[in-house]
C-alpha cells in the first residue's frame, strides 16, 4: 500500500476527482473509438511514425491548442477565485498549484509548440525545401515535447501539482517547503521537452542555413524564415542554461545536494539568475516568430512588400543579443546594487529601440498600401497598439528604481500579459487563419473569425488593463485572497468578467472549426489570400515532396514576382524526388522517456534504470538500423501533381 | 544519393554535409552547456560550507594522469582519420580503438578520483561546491562514457561496411565530438584543478 | 476600430470611478524615496502615453486611409524598399526617449540605494526585519526589542532595514513609504526609507512564498520620535523577553498575530553575514564559508 499512497493527490478536491474521471473516461473513448472505426494503423502509419515536416507541424498545433484550453481553464479559475475579496472558491494550495501550472503550460506547452507548429509547416515551404534537415530528429523533437506535455500534465491527478510558481525559485522549491512531487514534475517534464526544443534548434538552423532554394540568399529569405532562424539561435544558445539549472534542480530535490539549499553553502540566487538567464530570452523565442507572422500577414494583406526589410532584419538580431543581457530585470530588488541594476536597466530599456523600429516599419508596410481586413489582418493591425501599450509598460518596469513598486504585483503581471497576448497569441490565430487553407484545403468562416477577434480583444483589455490599476495600488500577485478593505473587489470583478469573454471568444474558434469543417466552400485554389512567398506556390494540399521542381528565387517575394512580373518560379525539368521513410522509432523513444521521466518523479529507481537501458538501446539500434530513404518517381510525381490541381510544372 | 567526390568521404553527399553541420550547432550548444557548468562553478567555489576546499582534497597525480590519457587520445583519433581520409581502414580501426582504450583508461582514473572524494568526506551531498565540482566533471565523465560506446557502434559499422560515406560521417563527426571533450578537459584542468590548488 | 475606442473610454471612466475617491497607494507616498519613485513612474506615463498617442494616431490615419474598400480596384500599391531618413527617425526618436529615461532610472537608482534624501546626516534607525513562514520579525537592536507582524517606526528619521529570511525568498514592501527589496536567506539586503509623516502603512511581504503568502501582511505605524520613544520605554516594561526556545517556536510554518518582546534574536541567531548594498558596512564575501568551515 505505502508504494501506491505517494501516488495519491496530496489536496484532493471534487474538482480534481472529477477531471480524473473525465480524463479516464476521454481514454476510453478515444481508445474504443479508434478501435472501433478500425483507425490504429492509420494512426500509426500517418501520424505516429510520421517524419513529414508539415503533418509534425500539424501535430504541434494541435497539441498547442488543447495546451491552450487546458491552461485557459487554470487561467478562469484563478480570476473566479480573485473575481471577489475573501472568496472560498479555491484554497491557498490548490490556487498556487494552478498558478503555476498556468505559467508552464502556456509558455512552454502551449506558445512553444505554437510557434514550432507554424516553424515546421512553413519554413521547409518558404525557403523551398523538401523537408527539414533531420526528418527523424525531428520527429523526435515533437514526441519528447508531447511526452514531457502529458508528463506535467498528469501531475495533477497523480501525485499533486508543482506548487512553487513557473519560475520555482528555491528555497521555495526545494523539498523542505515544497514537500509533494509536484516540483519533480516541473523539474523533469520541461526537462523532456526542453531536450526536444533544443534538437529543434539544432534541425531548423541547419535546414535553414544549409537548404534554401537557389538563388536564396540570406537577405532574401522570407521574414518569417528570418525570424525562425534568429529565434532558434537565441534557443541553441539558452536552453543547455535551463538543462544545467534543471539537473541541479532535480538533484537537490531528489539526491539532497546542496545548490540551491539554504543550508551548506548553498545559494538560492543561482537558481534565480539561471532561470531568467533561459527564461528572458525565451518570451523573445516566443515573440520573433510572432513577429515574422505578423511581418507576413500585413504585407499580404496590405498588397505591399515589407518596408524596411533590413531594418527588420537587423532589429531582430540586436533584439536576439539584448535579450540575452537583461536577464537581472527580473529581480532587481535582490539587492545587487544601484550599478548592476542601472546596467540592466539601460540594456533593457535599449531593446524599445529595435522593437520600436519594427512597429513603425509594420506601419510604413501598410502606407499607401490597399488594406484588407481579413480575419488575420484584423489581428496583425490590433497587435499593434495593443503590443504598443504592452512595449511601453514594459519600459516603465525596466526603470529599476520604479521597478522596486511595479515588482511582484500585478502590474506586472499586466505588463506581460499584455505583450505575450497580443504579441504571440494573436499571432499565432493569425498565423492559424492564415495558413489554414494552406493546412486543409478550406478556409475558416470571417464571420466567426471577426467575432472571435472582437471579442477576444474587448475581454482581454477587460482582463488585464484593471490589473495595471490594482498593481499601483498596491495589490501583490500569487495571493489567493485579498480582503474586503483593500478595495481591489471592483476591478478584479472586470477582470473575471474580461477572462469570461475571452473564454467565449476561444470557445468560439473551436466552432469556427466545426462550422467550417462542415460549410465551407472546398476547391479555393492553392493561393486564397493573393500572398507573397513560396509557400503560396505549391499545391493544396501540399505533396509530400513540398515541390515538384525545385523553385528559383530571385527577390524576397518570388511567387509574387511570378505572378506579376513573369519570374519564371521552376525552370528545371521533372526527376526523381528522395524522401525519408518513416519510423516508429521516435515515438517508441520517447514513450521510454516518459516512462524514465515517470519513474524519476517518483523516484522508482529499477524503472529509472531500466528505462535509462531502453532509451540507450534505441539509439544503438538507430545507429546500426541502414535506411536510405526512397524515391519518388517522375510518374507518381505527375499523378499527384495532377490530383492537387497542380498544373505549374 | 548523389556523391561529390571532390570532397572528402565524409563530405561526398548532401545528408553528409547536414550532419557535420548540424553537430557543429549541437556543439555550440554544448559549450552554452558547458559554460553554465562553469559559470555555476565559479559562483559556488567558495562555498563550502562545513566540507572541504578545493586546496584540500585536488590531488595533482591522477589529474595529470587524466590529463594525459585524454589529450593522447584525442591526438590519436585526429591519426585515425587521417588515416581515413587515405581510405586505410585498418589502421583507422586501430587508431579508434587505442582512442578508446585511453578513453576507457581516463575513466577508470575518474572514478578512482571519484571514489577517493567519497572516501575524504567530499560527497555529492556535502556542500554546494563539492557538488558542483562532481556535477561539472560528472558531465564531462557521462559524455566521455557515451562517447565510448558511440566510438565501439562505429567501430563496428566501418568493420561491417567499410569506409562508406555514411561510415566516414559517423566517424568524422564522432571525432568532432571527441576533440570537443578533450577542450572541455583542457578548461577543467586548468580552471578547476590548478586554480584550485593554486 | 471604432468598438475599441469606446471601449477604452468606458474602461478608463469605470478607472476614474473605482479610483478617483482616493489616490492609488504608489502615488500616495509618505516618504521621499516613495515619492522618488512615483515621480519617476509618473514621468515615465507621461513619456510613454505620447509614444502610445503617436502610435494610435499614425496607425488610425493608415487604417482609414489606405484601406481597400476606398480605393479603385485597379489600384497598385508601389514598391517601397525603405528610407534612411525616416528609418533614422525611428531609430533616433526612440533612442533619445530611451536615453533620458535611462539618465533618470541610473539617478534614481543611487537615491533609492543610499540614505534618503535630506536624512544623510543622521544616524539612522536600524531595524533587522526577518521573515519566516509566514511571519515578519523586527529586531530593534539599540532599543534591545523585538515585534512579531507590526513595525512602529519615527517619523523624519532615516531607517535602514536589514533584511534576511528563514525559508524561502520573500520581499519587505511598504509601498507608500518606498518599493521592496528581497530578503533571502545567505545574505543581508538593505532598504533604506523614511517616514514624511505620522500614520498607519500596510506592509507586506511581496514574493511567493508558498501556502500563506496571502497573509504574510505587517501593520506600520509612523509617530513622532517622541510617541516612539515612549512606545520603547513602555515595551520594556511590560513585555516578556524572547528566549531562544520561544523564537524557535515563532519560526515554525503558520500564522500568528501580532507579539511584543524584549531582547531580539539577534543575539543567540545572528543573521547570515552575506552583506550587500548597505551604505556602512563593505560586502564581506565569503566570510560564512570560513567561518563555517573552522566549526
Amino acid at each position: 500500500m505505502e508504494f501506491f499512497e505517494r501516488f495519491a493527490v496530496p489536496h484532493p478536491s471534487p474538482a480534481i476527482y472529477a477531471s480524473m474521471v473525465v480524463i479516464g473516461l476521454s481514454v476510453i473513448a478515444i481508445i474504443a473509438g479508434l478501435t472501433y472505426f478500425k483507425k490504429w494503423g492509420y494512426l500509426w502509419r500517418e501520424w505516429l511514425t510520421t517524419v513529414d515536416h508539415k503533418r509534425i507541424g500539424l501535430m504541434y498545433l494541435i497539441s498547442a491548442l488543447l495546451m491552450l484550453f487546458r491552461g485557459g481553464v487554470d487561467a478562469i479559475m484563478m480570476r473566479a477565485q480573485l473575481s471577489a475579496p475573501d472568496n472560498k472558491l479555491l484554497d491557498a494550495q490548490h490556487y498556487n498549484e494552478i498558478f503555476t501550472t498556468h505559467g508552464v503550460v502556456m509558455i512552454i506547452f502551449m506558445a512553444m509548440p505554437f510557434i514550432f507548429a507554424f516553424m515546421n509547416y512553413v519554413v521547409p515551404l518558404q525557403i523551398g525545401a523538401r523537408d527539414v534537415a533531420f526528418p527523424r530528429l525531428n520527429a523526435i523533437s515533437f514526441w519528447l515535447f508531447f511526452m514531457g506535455a502529458m508528463l506535467f500534465n498528469i501531475s495533477f491527478v497523480l501525485g499533486g501539482s508543482p506548487d512553487a510558481g513557473w519560475t520555482s525559485y528555491f528555497p521555495l522549491a526545494g523539498t523542505e517547503f515544497s514537500e509533494s512531487v509536484g516540483t519533480n514534475y516541473y523539474m523533469i517534464a520541461i526537462q523532456i521537452s526542453g531536450l526536444g526544443s533544443l534538437m529543434t534548434g539544432i534541425n531548423m538552423i541547419t535546414t535553414i542555413i544549409k537548404m534554401r532554394a537557389p538563388g536564396m540568399t540570406l537577405m532574401k529569405m522570407p521574414m518569417f524564415t528570418w525570424s525562425t532562424l534568429v529565434a532558434n539561435l537565441i534557443i541553441v544558445t539558452v536552453f543547455p542554461v535551463l538543462t544545467v539549472a534543471l539537473t541541479m534542480g532535480t538533484m537537490d530535490r531528489l539526491f539532497a545536494t546542496n545548490f540551491f539549499t539554504s543550508t551548506n553553502g548553498g545559494m538560492d540566487m543561482l537558481w534565480a539568475n539561471l532561470f531568467w538567464v533561459w527564461g528572458h530570452p525565451e518570451v523573445y523565442i516566443l515573440i520573433l516568430p510572432a513577429f515574422g507572422i505578423y511581418s507576413e500577414i500585413i504585407s499580404t494583406f496590405s498588397s505591399k512588400n515589407l518596408y524596411g526589410y533590413k531594418s527588420m532584419v537587423a532589429s531582430m538580431v540586436i533584439i536576439s543579443v539584448l535579450s540575452c543581457l537583461v536577464w537581472a530585470h527580473h529581480f532587481f530588488t535582490m539587492g545587487q546594487g544601484a550599478a548592476a541594476n542601472s546596467f540592466f536597466s539601460i540594456t533593457t530599456m535599449a531593446i524599445a529601440v529595435p522593437t520600436g523600429v519594427k512597429i513603425f516599419n509594420w506601419l510604413f508596410t501598410m502606407w499607401k498600401g490597399k488594406i484588407r481586413f481579413t480575419v488575420p489582418m484584423l489581428y496583425s493591425v490590433g497587435f499593434i497598439p495593443l503590443f504598443t501599450i504592452g512595449g511601453v509598460t514594459g519600459v516603465m518596469l525596466a526603470m529599476s528604481a520604479a521597478d522596486y513598486q511595479y515588482h511582484n504585483t500585478m502590474f506586472l503581471v499586466a505588463h506581460f500579459h499584455n505583450t505575450i497576448i497580443p504579441g504571440v497569441v494573436f499571432a499565432m490565430l493569425a498565423g492559424l487563419t492564415y495558413y489554414w487553407p494552406k493546412m486543409f484545403g478550406f478556409m475558416l468562416n470571417e464571420r466567426i473569425g471577426k467575432w472571435t477577434f472582437w471579442l477576444l480583444s474587448i475581454g482581454f483589455v477587460l482582463a488585464f488593463f484593471p490589473m495595471y490599476i490594482t498593481g499601483l495600488d498596491g495589490q501583490a500577485r500569487r495571493m489567493y485572497t485579498y480582503s474586503e478593505a483593500t478595495g481591489f473587489g471592483a476591478l478584479n470583478m472586470l477582470s473575471f468578467v474580461g477572462a469570461g469573454i475571452m473564454a467565449i471568444a476561444f470557445a468560439l474558434i473551436v466552432y469556427n472549426v466545426y462550422y467550417s469543417i462542415r460549410y465551407s466552400p472546398r476547391n479555393i485554389g492553392s493561393d486564397p489570400w493573393d500572398a507573397r512567398t513560396l509557400e503560396w506556390a505549391t499545391n493544396t494540399p501540399v505533396p509530400e515532396y513540398n515541390f515538384a521542381v525545385t523553385p528559383q528565387v530571385n527577390s524576397i517575394q518570388p511567387f509574387w514576382d511570378s505572378k506579376k512580373k513573369g519570374h519564371v518560379l521552376f525552370p528545371a525539368k521533372l526527376d526523381k524526388i528522395h524522401m525519408p521513410n518513416n519510423s516508429g522509432m521516435p515515438f517508441i523513444l520517447c514513450s521510454i522517456f516518459f516512462v524514465w521521466g515517470f519513474s524519476f518523479v517518483f523516484a522508482i529507481w529499477p524503472l529509472v534504470i531500466l528505462s535509462t537501458i531502453g532509451i540507450f538501446a534505441c539509439l544503438a539500434l538507430r545507429s546500426f538500423e541502414k535506411d536510405h530513404g526512397r524515391y519518388i518517381s517522375v510518374e507518381e510525381i505527375i499523378e499527384t501533381e495532377e490530383k492537387t490541381g497542380g498544373a505549374k510544372l | 544519393m548523389k556523391l561529390d567526390h571532390s570532397q572528402p568521404l565524409e563530405y561526398s553527399t548532401g545528408q553528409n554535409n547536414l550532419n557535420i553541420f548540424g553537430f557543429w550547432i549541437f556543439l555550440g550548444a554544448e559549450i552554452m552547456l558547458f559554460a553554465t557548468l562553469f559559470t555555476s562553478y565559479f559562483t559556488l567555489e567558495h562555498r563550502t560550507g562545513s566540507g572541504p576546499t578545493g586546496a584540500e582534497i585536488f590531488e595533482i597525480t591522477p589529474v595529470l594522469i587524466e590529463t594525459i590519457l585524454l589529450l593522447t587520445s584525442s591526438f590519436v583519433i585526429g591519426l585515425g582519420i587521417h588515416a581515413m581520409r587515405l581510405g586505410k581502414q585498418k589502421a583507422m580501426i586501430s587508431f579508434f580503438a587505442i582512442t578508446l582504450l585511453l578513453g576507457l583508461a581516463f575513466l577508470g582514473v575518474e572514478i578512482y578520483e571519484f571514489v577517493h572524494y567519497v572516501h575524504i568526506g567530499a560527497g555529492l551531498q556535502t556542500s554546494a561546491f563539492t557538488a558542483i565540482l562532481l556535477t561539472t566533471l560528472g558531465t564531462h565523465g557521462l559524455h566521455v562514457t557515451f562517447g565510448l560506446f558511440w566510438g565501439l557502434a562505429i567501430i563496428l559499422q566501418v568493420k561491417k561496411c567499410g569506409l562508406t560515406p555514411e561510415t566516414a560521417n559517423k566517424s568524422f563527426i564522432f571525432s568532432l565530438y571527441w576533440h570537443f571533450l578533450d577542450v572541455v578537459w583542457i578548461f577543467i584542468f586548468s580552471f578547476i584543478y590548478l586554480k584550485g590548488m593554486m | 476600430m471604432k468598438m475599441k475606442w469606446a471601449v477604452l473610454t468606458v474602461i478608463l471612466s469605470i478607472v476614474a470611478v473605482l479610483t478617483g475617491c482616493e489616490p492609488l497607494t504608489i502615488f500616495d507616498p509618505k516618504g521621499p524615496q516613495a515619492e522618488r519613485q512615483a515621480n519617476d513612474i509618473l514621468l515615465s506615463i507621461g513619456i510613454m502615453s505620447v509614444v502610445v498617442i503617436v502610435v494610435f494616431a499614425i496607425l488610425i490615419y493608415v487604417l482609414v486611409k489606405f484601406r481597400a474598400s476606398k480605393q479603385s480596384d485597379d489600384y497598385e500599391p508601389p514598391h517601397m524598399e525603405g528610407n534612411p531618413w525616416v528609418e533614422a527617425i525611428c531609430v533616433g526618436i526612440p533612442v533619445i526617449i530611451v536615453a533620458y529615461l535611462s539618465f533618470v532610472s541610473v539617478q534614481s537608482n543611487y537615491i533609492v540605494e543610499s540614505a534618503p534624501k535630506g536624512y544623510e546626516e543622521q544616524e539612522p534607525l536600524v531595524v533587522y526585519a526577518s521573515s519566516s513562514n509566514w511571519k515578519w520579525h523586527f529586531s530593534y537592536p539599540e532599543e534591545n526589542i523585538e515585534t512579531v507582524n507590526y513595525l512602529y517606526i519615527p517619523t523624519d528619521r532615516a531607517l535602514e532595514f536589514k533584511l534576511y529570511s528563514y525559508g524561502p525568498i520573500t520581499s519587505f514592501w511598504i509601498p507608500q513609504l518606498g518599493g521592496q527589496k528581497y530578503a533571502m536567506a545567505d545574505m543581508i539586503t538593505t532598504l533604506h526609507l523614511a517616514a514624511d509623516e505620522s500614520g498607519e502603512f500596510m506592509g507586506r511581504n511581496a514574493n511567493f512564498s508558498g501556502k500563506g503568502f496571502a497573509e504574510n501582511t505587517f501593520n506600520v505605524t509612523a509617530m513622532s520620535q517622541k510617541d516612539f520613544d515612549e512606545w520603547v520605554d513602555e515595551v520594556k516594561e511590560t513585555a516578556d523577553p524572547l528566549t531562544e526556545e520561544t523564537f524557535n517556536k515563532l519560526l515554525k510554518p503558520g500564522h500568528l498575530g501580532q507579539m511584543t518582546f524584549t531582547g531580539t534574536h539577534l543575539e543567540f541567531a545572528p543573521p547570515p553575514e552575506h552583506d550587500h548594498g548597505s551604505s556602512h558596512t563593505e560586502p564581506t564575501e565569503e566570510t560564512d564559508t570560513h567561518d563555517g568551515h573552522e566549526h
